[in-house]
């Protein structure tokens, strides 16, 4: 037990107390993250609701193979961590350390297509504040659209670059050997980190890929 | 802890319907298009909560505080609504 010794914290009883509450502690963080793209989603539920018809046209400029090739990116990259996650609790170093490669890899590819993606939407014209000329009529509001395109999606690739960091740090980690059968709390918690922002773009998918596409 | 292929079975339910809330999309239902969006999502974000974040196996105190964050979401969200829906100007 001279390894959980050097992993316990004083204020704890034993490792179990200790993972119990490291979980409990990121799931708070989790719901403060749901409020946090809740306003957002709150925000595009109204102003789709006051201007439908923009919405649905200017959704219409969304590249929909892409959308979709970039969800399945993102489910593989939530199974990868779930088998590292696997590989962690049955001591697999190495399978830890290449699952968590290849979790990184397959987030570097979603926000490559992400990023492409927004580079065409520049050469469209179709970035409010930076180059947007959407003349339209049926779609004046559609520079609506686009700022919660952005701002959202933007928002979302941004926690998809801190959680690469976080699985950076622990391959580091996992290298090392410092996570074991009995503690394997950082793997966890990393990986529903992971899932949640998963979630994120499983509901900006269809509201942002699909809404209009079948006008 | 849940079997590894529980884990592949989501991830393939998950692929299905990702591909199912694709090619709906080029079928007009009219409103029923978002319903069946909106409801795949909701659907494949309950397999990603239950099975990949552990919650079928979680504690009750978890379970709460998860809950916690939609409960609030779900309240900004029927409070905004219920003054957006009922404007007659």
């Amino acid at each position: 037990m001279a390894q959980a010794h050097n992993v316990l914290a004083h204020q704890f009883d034993d490792l179990e107390q200790q993972h119990d509450a490291a979980q409990l502690g990121m799931w708070a963080f989790l719901a403060t993250e749901v409020l946090f793209f809740g306003g957002m989603f709150l925000g595009y539920a109204v102003y789709r609701y006051r201007f439908p018809e923009a919405f649905a046209h200017a959704s219409n400029h969304m590249d929909i193979m892409l959308g979709t090739v970039n969800t399945a990116i993102l489910i593989a990259s939530s199974l990868t961590v779930v088998l590292a996650v696997h590989a962690a609790q049955h001591e697999r170093r190495r399978a830890l350390v290449r699952l968590l490669a290849l979790t990184i890899v397959l987030g570097v590819v979603f926000l490559g297509v992400k990023l492409t993606e927004y580079l065409h939407k520049y050469q469209e014209n179709l970035v409010p504040g930076l180059n947007f000329a959407y003349i339209d009529d049926a779609a004046r509001h559609s520079a609506i659209f686009f700022s919660f395109y952005f701002a959202m999606t933007g928002m979302h690739a941004l926690h998809m670059i801190i959680g690469i960091g976080i699985f950076g740090f622990l391959i580091r980690g996992a290298r090392r050997g410092d996570y074991t059968g009995l503690y394997h709390t950082p793997v966890e918690l990393a990986g529903l980190y992971w899932h949640f922002v998963d979630i994120i773009w499983i509901f900006l998918f269809p509201l942002f890929y699909l809404l209009g596409r079948h006008l | 802890m849940i079997a590894l292929k529980t884990y592949y079975l989501v991830f393939g339910a998950l692929l299905v319907l990702t591909l199912l809330t694709t090619s709906v999309a080029f079928v007009d239902l009219g409103e029923w298009n978002n319903v069946i969006a909106i409801t795949i999502a909701v659907a494949k974000a309950l397999l990603v909560g239950t099975y990949f974040m552990h919650l079928r196996h979680s504690y009750r105190l978890t379970l709460l505080v998860a809950g916690a964050g939609i409960i609030w979401l779900a309240l900004m969200m029927t409070f905004v609504f219920a003054d957006y829906l009922t404007r007659r100007w």
